[in-house]
């Protein structure tokens, strides 16, 4: 039966490891200089095209930072409570930021769509909600 | 949104729907009283619904086809792993022959199975008596699809485009009948009471189980009625006549 | 006698990295399948509304029963203090994280939106028994993690009897648990028991044993030392046993639905008209899985033997997946009695016997699970100390193989 081999257990000689990790962190360091030389020069800036008039229902910087922290609050008091609130509603978000040409808050020049790419933030919401703008219902809710 | 525009719809509706009633001074679908948005479901009122399966016609489908259009359903031609929150089952008494037909949809239990497994507290029953799913916290395990008696529930098994901004579905996650929960606050009823209304077969109540001058509990009174698997005792708001 | 010592796996290069580097293929395969079914949808999976957990959860569970009973080993030797089984305890805790491991796996990957694990982990609902199966698995990682190291360190031996005890009480706990997921469920005429909790513990001590001993046979053959064939034949003695126990529960369960009026249809469904299900479960669940082992294993010239030993175990895992195809898509291909005494049909499906074909992604998924816990297993064996050396029963009198030189 062979003894188990005397050298470190995996086989390899100890200087081989060092010269490894060396080589392993200078593809990695490459490949990272390659993308950000690459891939910041491409990705499109965000459209911000605000066409209805007048002011959102927080002001822009609060809403740049905090949209997600009003939208999550919301969703669980409409939820699970019941509460139909417009001001924090994402229906009222899309009905207000659609664009006008596709009705829609996705596509590549979407309002919320531009700017998840930009941020590289995974938007989450459109995969039940709908992006589109909504018709009025008869007898008008608004 | 003024309050005045709120009153004014309820009172249109209202009009429409007296119109719609079958027999003077009942409604079918009873009007609560709007809840302001800003207030929250309260447990005072449980919603429930009366099935008269005596005025339930085989063949007819009003209310699966009404589900369908205002919650935004497809039909994408695979049924068996489309979603159909609400369909007509053909009853058969294979010893007696007699043969009838009746909407099932989520019972809305007061003791619901789907509530009691779900791990993450997805499906939950709101404090009015209407049992749904939050499709945020939903993780799509299926055990609550595996815990209806009714089996009431449906998983989405595709992307899903078009969706009804009132009634988001997304693929992932389980769904059902929500007694059109968006209609409801706003002072509404479900679209398929609504349709069997309007078509003039009244062969569902909705309204306030709690109330006892509403529509539905007046019925409950008259007519003989049962809770479908009544042995489970789950108190479904979901009540059936004639079967 | 010889000490036992224990050591890695001493299989060279090729055929350590070959082996691994096909299960790893397996993984990946597995891998593949879950991107498939997360892009497109179960649409593309023989899953449906009628059928809403397919292969994967049978593969899953099975994992996970058996992860829970491939601890027994451990537990017969700390626990009950049978000394022939003290070596072998190291390697039946890693055998046990690694199938919980493969198993959990699985079922994370089948989730409708695995993205939302983290939601699973941070909202509970107590009175689900799914939920609190989660913090049993969790559990399970720490305590046996523990009681492994106890084991494999000599200063903590002396703790490693009281980590066996609590590591024993909480696998009996979990897999009552992991049995009580269907066992509480109404809706299913198949399930609606207080017995599938106790059952399913009873399985997992013969799945489990089962496991090891595949396990067991397979790092002694890849070490290349065969097993003391009285070691094999002690397990054997124990696999029988539990595989004994196993058929009682199976047959409690059913006798007691058989005299029930109201299971009439399900049990005539499962055990007779059922098709595919009838088939599997008695000629594989009964048959490969209980009667089939046990006349190997009571045989004098085979039970005896680790060939036949090997056999049975494999014969035991068969008639597991069986039984788990059957208890899990049997329950749903039987419709829910919505309105029972009468004949139902609708476009839902209702009032008739859901089909159900196992799609690739599925199995892939199932086999990816499996792969990785043997993978977890075999990196286990390669960077520490699992394999006794030498493979022999402790208790006794003389080693039957000359021992390897320590360390």
């Amino acid at each position: 039966m062979s003894a188990p081999p005397a050298t470190s257990r995996w086989g390899w000689g100890n200087s081989g490891v060092k010269r490894r990790i060396a080589l392993a962190g200078l593809v990695v360091a490459a490949i990272a200089v390659a993308t950000w030389a690459v891939g910041a020069s491409q990705v499109a800036k965000p459209v911000v095209a605000i066409e209805k008039p007048g002011e959102c229902v927080e002001a822009t910087e609060v809403m740049r930072r905090e949209h997600m922290k009003f939208l999550a609050h919301q969703r669980d008091r409409t939820m699970r409570e019941g509460v139909r609130t417009k001001a924090h509603s994402l229906a009222g978000c899309v009905d207000c930021h659609a664009s006008s040409k596709t009705g829609s808050v996705l596509g590549a020049e979407g309002f919320c769509q531009s700017c998840h790419d930009y941020a590289g933030i995974k938007l989450d919401c459109f995969e039940c909600h709908a992006s589109q703008r909504a018709t009025p219902a008869p007898g008008g809710r608004r | 949104m003024s309050g005045c525009d709120r009153r004014g719809f309820l009172g249109t509706a209202a009009a429409a729907l007296a119109g719609a009633a079958l027999a003077p001074g009942i409604r079918l679908i009873d009007l609560a009283g709007a809840r302001a948005p800003e207030e929250p479901a309260s447990d005072k009122v449980r919603w429930g619904m009366l099935v008269d399966t005596t005025k339930c016609a085989t063949g007819c489908d009003d209310c699966v086809r009404a589900c369908a259009r205002e919650n935004g359903l497809r039909d994408t031609g695979r049924p068996r792993t489309d979603a159909q929150w609400i369909r007509k089952i053909d009853l058969k008494d294979p010893r007696r022959g007699r043969q009838l037909s009746a909407p099932v949809m989520c019972q809305h239990c007061a003791h619901p199975p789907c509530v009691d497994v779900c791990p993450t507290g997805a499906s939950f029953k709101r404090a009015d008596g209407i049992v749904l799913v939050d499709k945020h916290t939903c993780i799509g395990c299926r055990y609550c699809v595996m815990a209806c008696p009714y089996k009431a529930r449906s998983f989405v098994h595709e992307d899903l485009a078009g969706q009804k901004p009132e009634v988001p579905r997304g693929k992932g996650t389980v769904e059902g009948c929500t007694l059109c929960v968006h209609r409801v606050d706003r002072g509404g009823g479900p679209a398929c009471v609504e349709a069997c209304d309007a078509a003039g077969h009244g062969a569902l109540v909705f309204g306030d189980l709690n109330d006892p001058e509403s529509a539905v509990a007046k019925r409950l009174r008259e007519l003989p009625n049962r809770a479908l698997r009544a042995d489970l005792r789950l108190d479904p708001g979901v009540r059936y006549s004639g079967v | 006698m010889a000490a036992i010592i224990h050591r890695e796996l001493s299989a060279g290069a090729w055929r350590f990295y070959g082996p691994l580097a096909v299960l790893g293929a397996l993984v990946a395969a597995g891998f593949a399948a879950f991107v498939h079914m997360e892009v497109n949808g179960h649409v593309v999976t023989g899953m449906d509304n009628q059928i809403v957990w397919g292969m994967p959860h049978v593969f899953a569970v099975f994992l996970i029963v058996a992860a829970s009973g491939a601890l027994n080993v451990a537990s017969v030797a700390s626990v009950f203090g049978r000394v022939a089984y003290k070596p072998l305890a190291p390697l039946s805790a890693l055998v046990a994280l690694a199938l919980l491991a493969g198993g959990l796996a699985i079922l994370a990957a089948d989730l409708g939106r695995p993205d939302r694990l983290i939601v699973a982990l941070t909202h509970f609902n107590f009175k689900s028994i799914f939920a609190l199966n989660m913090f049993l698995y969790s559990g399970f990682f720490a305590i046996v993690g523990v009681y492994l190291w106890f084991m494999m360190e000599r200063r903590m031996n002396r703790y490693s009897g009281a980590a066996g005890l609590a590591a024993f009480v909480w696998r009996i706990v979990l897999t009552t648990g992991t049995g009580s997921i269907f066992g509480f469920l109404v809706a299913r005429e198949a399930y609606d028991s207080a017995l599938l909790g106790p059952a399913f513990v009873v399985y997992s001590f013969a799945y489990g044993t089962a496991a090891f001993v595949v396990a067991l046979e397979g790092a002694c053959r890849w070490d290349g030392r065969p097993l003391d064939p009285a070691l094999a034949a002690r397990l054997g003695r124990m696999l029988a046993v539990l595989v004994a126990a196993s058929l009682y529960m199976t047959a409690a369960f059913h006798l007691t639905k058989l005299y029930m009026a109201r299971y009439d249809g399900i049990e005539t469904f499962l055990l007779a008209a059922g098709g595919t299900y009838t088939a599997l479960f008695w000629l594989g669940q009964v048959g490969l899985g209980g009667v089939l082992p046990l006349a190997l294993l009571y045989t004098p010239g085979t039970g005896g033997r680790r060939s036949g030993v090997l056999a049975a175990a494999v014969l035991v895992i068969l008639g597991g997946l069986a039984q788990m195809y059957v208890t899990i898509i049997g329950a749903q291909a039987w419709p829910q009695p919505i309105f029972p005494g009468w004949q139902e049909a609708s476009p839902f499906f209702d009032g008739e016997i859901h089909p159900y074909t196992p799609s690739a992604p599925e199995i892939l998924l199932g086999v990816g699970g499996v792969a990785l816990a043997a993978a977890l297993v075999a990196v286990g064996l390669k960077v520490l100390r699992f394999i006794p050396d030498p493979c022999i029963d402790s208790s006794s009198p003389q080693p039957i193989n000359p021992p390897a030189r320590p360390r």
